[in-house]
């Protein structure tokens, strides 16, 4: 492998953005193609299942041997509110590989010993999520139920590219919060994104249910979905 | 903690920037029970330090080894690990699968 293309795989990583280096396993010629140009690739529908897939391997393309090394951003958990059901998800999360943060401007909740070890962050929305970044390998997940600090968060996300978008909530609460985003000038197509009522339908009760619940919905957009 | 592929990636480069001769080991292709993944890698300097794995340990021995010979003879090679392999007792996978792994110089 030459050194830049090695460099470049670096940096496409530490800027959050998909590759697939192209390995020719007979004759050991290598190209890195970058997520922007993935489309245009001559190999571009075999690069992008193997992105989809999440996983790297051997494909067969005019009688050549190619590996295919596939750089996907770490998926990314942002979840607006350090509540009950927040706490039960960061261990799950981490598990899964997901990278969670947590944004809550009440510093009451948002506190160190009720989410040690995880990325918390105790401001508004607004503030936070310009820094933090929505891209397409982020799920957000609205959990607070309170409109001053999910509304902002939820209007940031549904701007952006994220695979999945989720709010806590019944479904009155969910139709006052659509009226409220329909208001601030978001389509049913735009609304239409969000999951509500969030997570899989399997009954959950008790906080570490509804984040199993919720994070399996993740993975299901995230494997199954149109996404990242 | 534990290096990801992530971390294992950037010593490589950051090795190679250091004027340390470097090979990279890829797993491509697995069979049956295998440890690590296909993608997996396994990076090692002119000196034999290595970081990553491309199998639960059972094999690493062998690459760094043959690691070295790659990076001499700058060009990339294929190996293969398994129980079928001639070699099963001295160097293979307990656990009955087989791995494919490609070794290639960083220059």
């Amino acid at each position: 492998m030459k050194l830049d293309i090695l460099a470049a795989m670096n940096a496409e990583r530490a800027a959050r953005r998909a590759c697939v280096l192209v390995s020719d396993l007979d004759s050991g010629e290598q190209r890195l193609v970058v997520e922007a140009a993935l489309g245009e690739d001559p190999l571009a529908p075999l690069l992008l299942a193997q992105l989809r897939s999440g996983k790297s391997g051997m494909v067969e393309s005019g009688g050549r041997r190619l590996f295919l090394t596939v750089q996907a951003p770490p998926i990314r958990l942002v979840i607006t509110g350090a509540v009950h059901i927040s706490q039960a998800m960061v261990p799950m999360a981490r598990q899964l590989g997901l990278d969670a943060v947590i944004i809550d401007p009440r510093t009451a909740f948002a506190t160190p010993e009720r989410f040690p070890n995880v990325r918390l962050v105790p401001e508004w929305p607004d503030e936070a999520l310009p820094r933090i970044g929505l891209d397409r390998y982020t799920a957000f997940v609205a959990l607070t139920h309170d409109p001053k600090i999910d509304d902002p968060a939820l209007s940031a996300a549904l701007r952006s590219d994220c695979f999945y978008i989720g709010a806590l909530g019944s479904r009155k609460t969910h139709a006052r919060r659509v009226e409220r985003l329909t208001e601030a000038g978001f389509t049913p197509a735009d609304i239409g994104r969000i999951h509500a009522p969030i997570g899989l339908s399997i009954g959950a009760v008790s906080p570490a249910e509804i984040a199993l619940a919720i994070l399996a919905e993740v993975v299901a957009s995230l494997r199954q979905g149109d996404g990242a | 903690m534990f290096a990801n592929e992530e971390d294992i990636l950037k010593q490589a480069e950051k090795w190679k920037h250091e004027g340390r001769e470097v090979a990279i080991a890829t797993v491509v292709e697995t069979w049956g029970s295998a440890p690590r993944p296909v993608g997996s890698h396994l990076v090692i300097d002119g000196e034999g330090n290595f970081l990553g794995s491309v199998s639960g340990g059972c094999v690493e021995g062998a690459v760094v080894t043959e690691a070295l010979e790659v990076i001499d003879e700058g060009s990339p090679r294929m190996l293969e690990f398994g129980v079928a392999d001639e070699t099963a007792w001295k160097v293979g996978l307990s656990c009955g699968g087989r791995i494919r792994v490609y070794l290639e110089p960083l220059d």
